[in-house]
């Protein structure tokens, strides 16, 4: 059961995740995008939008921190446990809220809002149950190991797991034993990322980075292949 | 000098009569799609007015556009790079439905399915945004013939409010507006994604629906608000100045059903190492002069060798030589650019109408074709002339008086000639011509034919492969073949060429009735192509 969980479903996510994605670009490029619906209304919107994704990338930031980076660098270089604990759980729970808030008013307003509901489809419902459980998981959890209940170190257990899947020798042990709120979190999550290249989370890789270096004013030659021969100006 | 070709166009407002073919056929042609109802890439708006999207001229709420920053270098009004991905999540400039307007239909099966009662029913407007019963309270031209309430109008706040009602009372005109295709487009500097370019052969602007992401930066980023946001598909759409059929050699559609005659199409040679340069002139008075200076004539030999050099074909050289634009622009002066101050360096430009002075004229009882007369009354009505300039000189009104004293002078040089007068050269020297040019500049404008209005070079049969409308390649040589929809809903996947959607949409439309006609196809839906099938009564099971 350790193995199918803590094994199979992750590795099933990633190649889901990762061909999913390969495949959409390929096959449905037109496809690919926000679908905003500004449009229709921004009052919302703009309360919403904003805390929602804010929140989601701090989240992520954490995410990172807390995962990928190993308990031993952090000492390293003088950051005690307690005060990455602290950090953590602070910038954690204060995104976790915001993310949690701002996607309660954006399922309000897609919910009340007569065009943005008409403009629902079954996908979104299903990714907005998969992204909305996930977050609510997450910030449980850490609310109830680290300021109901008297702190939880994933970093001695989720996060091993979680880089052994990368380095392709994967220990089911180390999750075995984590909490119940984390375990959910994580298998959430590991829908959510099977689901993603199919619903309208790609635009997440998309985000428009290299605007910040690229020209104002892009020329694109007719005769589409080949590369332009200035860029712009 | 880098020696670029733009296809540019120029309106003559005096013949604009305000019918909206263009619009209409326009929208048949390109926005006549779910998502898109409430867009028309053409629109025709009177001015005074508020314009659609309303008050889109005004700036300091919309943002478009470029200014200058206190170095004097430009930058995008609303705002950098930095700033742009900051409000990606929620763009707090982008026009809602409402400034647009709210499209609808009617529900036309009430009329059919009603029971029998004492009264006719009617067919309630419906919103085609939100399905529900709507009230119509605006639309695309509202304030059409003055209608409704011009005093929003952010040119008309510019003059001053003092004149506003005597304005109002004499003086009123359409004003045509498509794509700008700018020199120096701050919508495509705005797109996150890069997904808007500008062609390089032939300067069109235009949204690589592949690439567009739907971060609405372009909607808010065009000055003139003529990007638009497709929400049922999420991208971006915008007029494509009917590439498909220019790179064939035809006029757009817009052109090509005017009534009025009144459009102009053509090639402008300009050095694109000089537009940002001309774009950020510290006074905006200057900004038209500066548009002009960036501009190349296509008979100098330096130009052609250096435009040669692009790789620009010498019959799109020959094509610049005859445009009508140049002519209009240059040698006869009279085509102004709509909005200047935005620097965004236009290329659909305007013949600022002279026929409200002569109307003020004739009406006081005043020879409306006389020379002395007509020069008087240009002077003297200072309100059209101010508001002329807030539109196409950026609030300078020596150009546009310019124009009109050419215009003016045309009508009355030609008036002699019309009555078997001698020609009196001292009223085209009065404005700076000579009598072979008023004459030359007369027959542009009244009588030149097809071929003279549009001079538009066909796109390189060795490029050929690459075009759209060309039938080469097989039209069934892509992924899921014809009338696939993809996985996501109607429009995903891979785009069908325009030929082929075009076939099906042509088939679908004379078969595809809402009310069942029993296997009949409806005679007024059909093209006259082809035998789509219940166009013939079935042949009895018996004999077939």
């Amino acid at each position: 059961m350790n193995v199918l969980l803590w094994v199979v479903a992750p590795y099933v996510a990633l190649t889901v995740f990762v061909l999913g994605h390969v495949w959409r670009y390929r096959y449905d490029k037109f496809g690919w995008t926000t679908r905003s619906s500004q449009l229709y209304e921004s009052r919302l919107l703009r309360i919403g939008s904003p805390l929602f994704h804010f929140g989601i990338l701090v989240v992520l930031l954490g995410h990172i921190g807390g995962l990928v980076i190993p308990k031993s660098w952090t000492e390293a270089i003088g950051i005690g446990e307690e005060v990455y604990h602290v950090v953590a759980v602070t910038l954690g729970t204060i995104a976790g809220v915001a993310t949690l808030g701002g996607l309660a008013i954006l399922v309000y307003r897609r919910r009340t809002v007569g065009p943005v509901f008409t403009a629902t489809t079954r996908n979104d419902k299903l990714m907005y149950a998969a992204l909305g459980l996930t977050i609510a998981l997450g910030l449980a959890a850490t609310v109830m190991a680290n300021i109901v209940g008297g702190g939880y170190d994933y970093r001695t257990t989720i996060s091993p797991w979680f880089r052994s899947v990368f380095y392709l020798s994967p220990d089911p042990s180390l999750m075995a034993g984590a909490p119940l709120l984390f375990q959910l979190h994580a298998l959430s999550a590991l829908a959510l990322f099977a689901i993603w290249p199919f619903t309208r989370l790609v635009h997440m890789l998309t985000a428009p980075i290299g605007y910040l270096t690229r020209p104002y004013v892009v020329y694109r030659s007719r005769d589409t292949g080949a590369p332009p021969a200035r860029r712009g100006w | 000098m880098r020696v670029m070709a733009q296809l540019a166009m120029v309106m003559n407002l005096d013949k604009c009569i305000g019918c909206h073919t263009c619009s209409v056929t326009c929208k048949q042609a390109w926005t006549n799609r779910a998502g898109v109802e409430y867009v028309w890439f053409n629109n025709v708006e009177t001015r005074p007015g508020q314009g659609y999207p309303r008050t889109y001229q005004d700036q300091e709420r919309w943002k478009g556009g470029w200014e200058l920053n206190r170095r004097g270098r430009l930058r995008l009004k609303a705002g950098g790079r930095l700033r742009k991905l900051l409000t990606i999540f929620a763009n707090p400039l982008m026009p809602s439905i409402q400034d647009y307007y709210e499209p609808w239909t009617y529900d036309y099966d009430r009329l059919f399915s009603a029971p029998a009662t004492q009264d006719t029913p009617v067919a309630r407007p419906r919103s085609l945004i939100s399905g529900e019963p709507t009230k119509i309270t605006w639309s695309a031209n509202w304030d059409d013939n003055l209608a409704g309430d011009p005093s929003p109008d952010p040119v008309l706040r510019k003059v001053s409010d003092q004149v506003k009602l005597e304005f109002e009372r004499a003086f009123m005109f359409y004003l045509p507006r498509i794509c700008e295709h700018c020199l120096n487009p701050s919508c495509v500097a705005s797109c996150p994604s890069g997904a808007m370019y500008k062609r390089s052969e032939d300067g069109i602007v235009l949204v690589d629906q592949d690439r567009c992401r739907g971060w609405r930066m372009c909607v808010t980023g065009c000055p003139y608000k003529k990007v638009y946001f497709n929400h049922r598909t999420g991208k971006a759409e915008k007029c494509t100045m009917c590439y498909p059929r220019v790179e064939v050699g035809i006029p757009t559609v817009c052109s090509e059903t005017c009534v009025g005659r009144l459009r102009y199409l053509g090639l402008i040679l300009y050095d694109a190492d000089r537009v940002a340069e001309a774009a950020s002139v510290q006074d905006e008075k200057d900004l038209y002069e500066a548009q002009r200076g960036v501009m190349l004539d296509p008979h100098d030999p330096e130009v052609i060798a250096a435009a040669r050099a692009e790789g620009i074909p010498d019959d799109w050289l020959e094509a610049a030589r005859s445009s009508p634009i140049h002519k209009l622009i240059f040698e006869y002066g009279v085509a102004l650019p709509l909005h200047p101050e935005y620097r965004t360096m236009p290329m659909v430009w305007y013949i600022p109408p002279l026929s409200p002075v002569v109307d003020v004229l004739a009406g006081t009882g005043h020879d409306g074709e006389d020379a002395g007369n007509l020069f008087g009354a240009i002077d003297a009505l200072r309100i059209p002339i101010g508001y002329l300039a807030e539109l196409f000189t950026a609030g300078d009104p020596a150009p546009v008086r310019g124009v009109l004293q050419r215009l003016a002078a045309m009508r009355s040089y030609m008036r002699r000639l019309n009555l078997g007068q001698k020609a009196d050269e001292s009223i085209a020297t009065a404005v700076g011509m000579t009598g072979p040019q008023i004459e030359g500049m007369h027959r542009l404008l009244a009588l030149a034919p097809y071929a003279e209005r549009y001079v538009i070079p066909k796109a390189h049969a060795e490029q050929g492969r690459q075009l759209e409308e060309s039938a080469t390649g097989c039209s069934l040589d892509y992924d899921g073949g014809p009338g696939m929809a993809g996985p996501f809903g109607e429009a995903s996947g891979l785009p069908a060429p325009v030929a082929v959607e075009n076939f099906h949409a042509l088939r679908q439309r004379q078969e595809g009735d809402e009310h069942d006609l029993r296997g009949r196809v409806n005679l007024l839906n059909w093209d006259g192509k082809g035998t789509p099938e219940g166009l013939f009564p079935k042949r009895d099971q018996e004999s077939s």
